[in-house]
């Protein structure tokens, strides 16, 4: 086996110093950042994701391997460009106004930026212009709403609303989870997309920052 | 004798206990009310420099045990006495604030309405193991920030039990406060009789939020009883051991206990919470797993060495439908319950972690209720020994259906359940439609509903009622209250 499929099962194992001490054999061995990115941590995430969309292996699993996967991307950022360094993109997420609930929040945040996203985590209770002006600041593509309270429900349409007000609806999509909402709640406000667990958020997230602006 | 369950035992006890003050002693609170953290530290507690967390030593901690009352009771509507929490009774209400209802004509799981609302308080009117409300639901066609404040409002038009609740918001805190004080007539009546208990919950870890700690100061000095609602997660937001989580749910609860006597020394409080284990699989907080189960028993053992009066979420299920899954987890929580001697006991109706509210359910729940307080009877002798006298006249007389001995006691010993739980034989079963649980389910409700009779509030209450709610809702924005039938 070759020292990057190595590096890849590793991540999968989540061993983060194991998967460190590769990736610098593998710098010392010669080998190329770029390469020992993609065919090694990339492409381990990539099995990792895999498996955890298919349900056979659970959060805490994801969470060991991404943590991996950091250990090892630490030792390479330095060796690329800047832009060598990939990001599937941003994301603005919160709990909405009123709403203390953070805890689903929290794992989908965690799980997004497992899958490499770049998450502005702008904690609970978050009023809808903070989600719009942090959008705009960070250059996201797409916000996250929680709400777990029927009170607080109503405060996603109206975030729904700000966007549009600002003319921002092509420019930022905005996704809605947590138990009080559902897809036809989505629907309803005019969110594009709704998640309900931390799985298929990253799935629909990933498939919003794909639509093209 | 009484059967009771013990988890944990006095040297367990004990050292969770102290383990616990350790950590609001060294860690300490994080509170994001800063009135609140003025009132701890005018008390004596200690704002840690580095970090900002708020400390409670042991004398702070001692001063608040020492005035938490042992027992407090609760009124009804009409100010009857229906609860003494403390002296060993178990009581149930339903479960609480479901996002959404199991709709028993189609199945479907809907946002609840008003007429959802209605029938509940009318069903729950007649089910005599289940001693109080609760605001069950949060019906979805008033504007949300006045749907908890609402159910509250129709608890009271509907029924004559007293009330488990809670607010969502600071500001819903005054209305519901006042629905309150206009069914007593003053606030010093209401303190003098509490009609309701409040949930206010801290956040785990070791955080109380700016709304739920400005709850329990409110409450407190409006002489409302206040349950503590803790939530562990178990090997998520609280360590994977059951130990371990009933220190962070212990210290949890003593510190909103302190808050509360800080804020009134001797204000009514009920050593509670709703722990749960966190199922990694499917990212939940299941209600019906048994270690979620044997936090809540532990719990209680823990505030009972205290001497407090206790609460637990038990007797819930997470199932989406009223299906075996839901009577099995239900009847295992309710049982557990009683046995562990929970004081107040919230869960009957509950569906889906605690998310979705079933009528249907209710009423299962409610004859698994009564099992159970026939079980915490437990067994004693009556008029057994000697046993020679009944057994010749069992002998002589072939039977013992109208035996003096039958007659004072079937009543005392046997507990016969109905109409819900089927004790029919196949052919009579047959004969009287082959109903499933679920169909006699919906008959029971469907005649609870009917049975119904209007509270003895006066009529000048209610239209104060009407006029305090309908104010609110004004302020909320909406012109009318939805319509109500009698
Ligand atoms: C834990 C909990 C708490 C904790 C929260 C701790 C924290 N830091 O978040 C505490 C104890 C503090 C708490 C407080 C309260 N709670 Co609470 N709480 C819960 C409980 C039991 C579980 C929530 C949870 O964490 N689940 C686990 C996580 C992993 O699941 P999740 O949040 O659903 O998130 C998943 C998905 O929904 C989705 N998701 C979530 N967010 C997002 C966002 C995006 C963008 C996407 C795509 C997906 C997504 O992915 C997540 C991962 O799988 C729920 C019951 C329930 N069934 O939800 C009640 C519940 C939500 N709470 C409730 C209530 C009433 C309250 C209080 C008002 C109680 C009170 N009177 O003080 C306060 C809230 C005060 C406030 N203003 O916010 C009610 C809501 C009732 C209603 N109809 O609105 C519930 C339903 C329980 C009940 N029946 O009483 N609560």
């Amino acid at each position: 086996m070759s020292i990057l499929s190595d590096i890849a099962a590793s991540l999968q194992r989540g061993e983060d110093d194991e998967v460190a001490s590769l990736v610098r054999q593998a710098l010392d061995d010669g080998q190329d950042a770029v390469a020992i990115l993609h065919g090694g941590l990339i492409a381990g995430m990539g099995v990792v994701g895999e498996q955890f969309r298919e349900r056979e292996i659970f959060l805490p699993d994801v969470l060991l391997a991404a943590r991996a996967m950091y250990a090892g991307l630490a030792l390479l950022k330095p060796l690329l460009a800047k832009d060598g360094v990939p990001t599937a993109g941003t994301v603005v997420i919160g709990s909405v106004r009123g709403d203390l609930h953070d805890i689903g929040k929290n794992l989908v945040g965690i799980m997004l930026a497992g899958a490499g996203f770049d998450v502005v985590d702008l904690g609970s209770d978050v009023a809808p212009e903070r989600f719009v002006d942090a959008a705009c600041d960070h250059g996201a593509s797409v916000i996250g709403l929680s709400a777990l309270l029927t009170t607080t429900m109503p405060v996603m349409k109206d975030v729904v609303e700000l966007v549009r007000a600002r003319g921002l609806q092509d420019r930022i999509k905005i996704i809605v989870g947590g138990a009080a909402v559902s897809d036809a709640w989505a629907r309803q406000i005019g969110a594009d997309a709704y998640g309900y667990d931390a799985a298929s958020a990253v799935e629909r997230v990933r498939a919003l920052a794909r639509t093209p602006a | 004798m009484r059967p009771s369950l013990t988890l944990l035992g006095t040297d367990l006890v004990r050292r969770i206990l102290a383990e616990a003050r350790d950590l609001l002693d060294t860690i300490g609170l994080d509170i994001h009310n800063p009135a609140v953290q003025d009132m701890l530290l005018a008390e004596g507690a200690r704002v840690d420099p580095s970090t900002a967390r708020v400390r409670l030593g042991a004398a702070l901690l001692d001063r608040a045990l020492a005035s938490a009352p042992r027992t407090f009771r609760l009124h009804d509507a009409l100010g009857r006495e229906t609860h003494h929490f403390g002296s060993g009774t178990v009581s149930f209400t339903p479960g609480s604030a479901a996002i959404n209802v199991l709709d028993g004509e189609t199945g479907a799981i809907r946002a609840p309405l008003t007429a959802d609302y209605v029938r509940y308080a009318k069903v729950v009117g007649g089910l005599r193991h289940i001693a109080s409300q609760s605001t069950a639901f949060i019906p979805a066609d008033v504007p949300s920030a006045v749907s908890d404040s609402y159910r509250l409002f129709l608890s009271l038009l509907y029924g004559e039990k007293p009330i488990v609740t809670g607010a969502f918001t600071i500001e819903a805190f005054e209305v519901m406060r006042d629905l309150l004080v206009i069914v007593r007539g003053s606030e010093a009546a209401l303190r003098e009789r509490p009609l309701a208990v409040f949930s206010c919950c801290p956040t785990a870890p070791l955080k109380w939020s700016d709304v739920t700690s400005q709850n329990v100061v409110d409450c407190a000095r409006s002489g409302i009883p206040v349950e503590f609602i803790s939530m562990p997660l178990a090997g998520f937001m609280s360590p994977v051991t059951i130990v371990g989580s009933l220190v962070q749910q212990t210290a949890e609860t003593l510190s909103g206990l302190v808050i509360s006597q800080v804020a009134s020394p001797g204000a009514p409080i009920l050593w509670g919470g709703s722990p749960a284990i966190f199922d990694i699989r499917y990212e939940t907080t299941p209600m019906g797993a048994v270690e979620t189960m044997m936090i809540d028993c532990a719990f209680t053992e823990i505030g009972h060495s205290l001497g407090l009066p206790t609460q637990a979420y038990m007797g819930l299920s997470d199932a989406k439908a009223l299906d075996a899954q839901a009577g099995l987890e239900s009847g295992l929580g309710v049982v557990l319950a009683a046995l562990s001697g929970v004081d107040n006991v919230s869960g009957p109706g509950m569906l889906d972690f605690e998310s979705c509210y079933s009528l249907e359910k209710l009423v299962v729940d409610h004859e698994i209720c009564g099992m159970a307080q026939r079980l915490i009877r437990g067994i004693e002798p009556r008029d057994d020994f000697p046993a020679r006298p009944l057994f010749e006249e069992l002998i002589r007389e072939k039977h013992l259906l109208i035996a003096k001995h039958t007659r004072r006691h079937l009543r005392d010993e046997i507990a016969f359940p109905g109409p819900v739980i089927d004790r029919a034989n196949q052919a009579r079963w047959a004969d009287e439609g082959r109903l499933t649980l679920g169909a006699r389910a919906r008959r029971e409700v469907e005649r609870l509903v009917a049975a119904w009779e209007p509270p003895r509030l006066g009529d000048d209450v209610k239209a104060q009622l009407d006029r305090r709610m309908a104010s609110a809702a004004r302020r909320a924005g909406m012109d009318a209250l939805p319509k109500r039938d009698a």
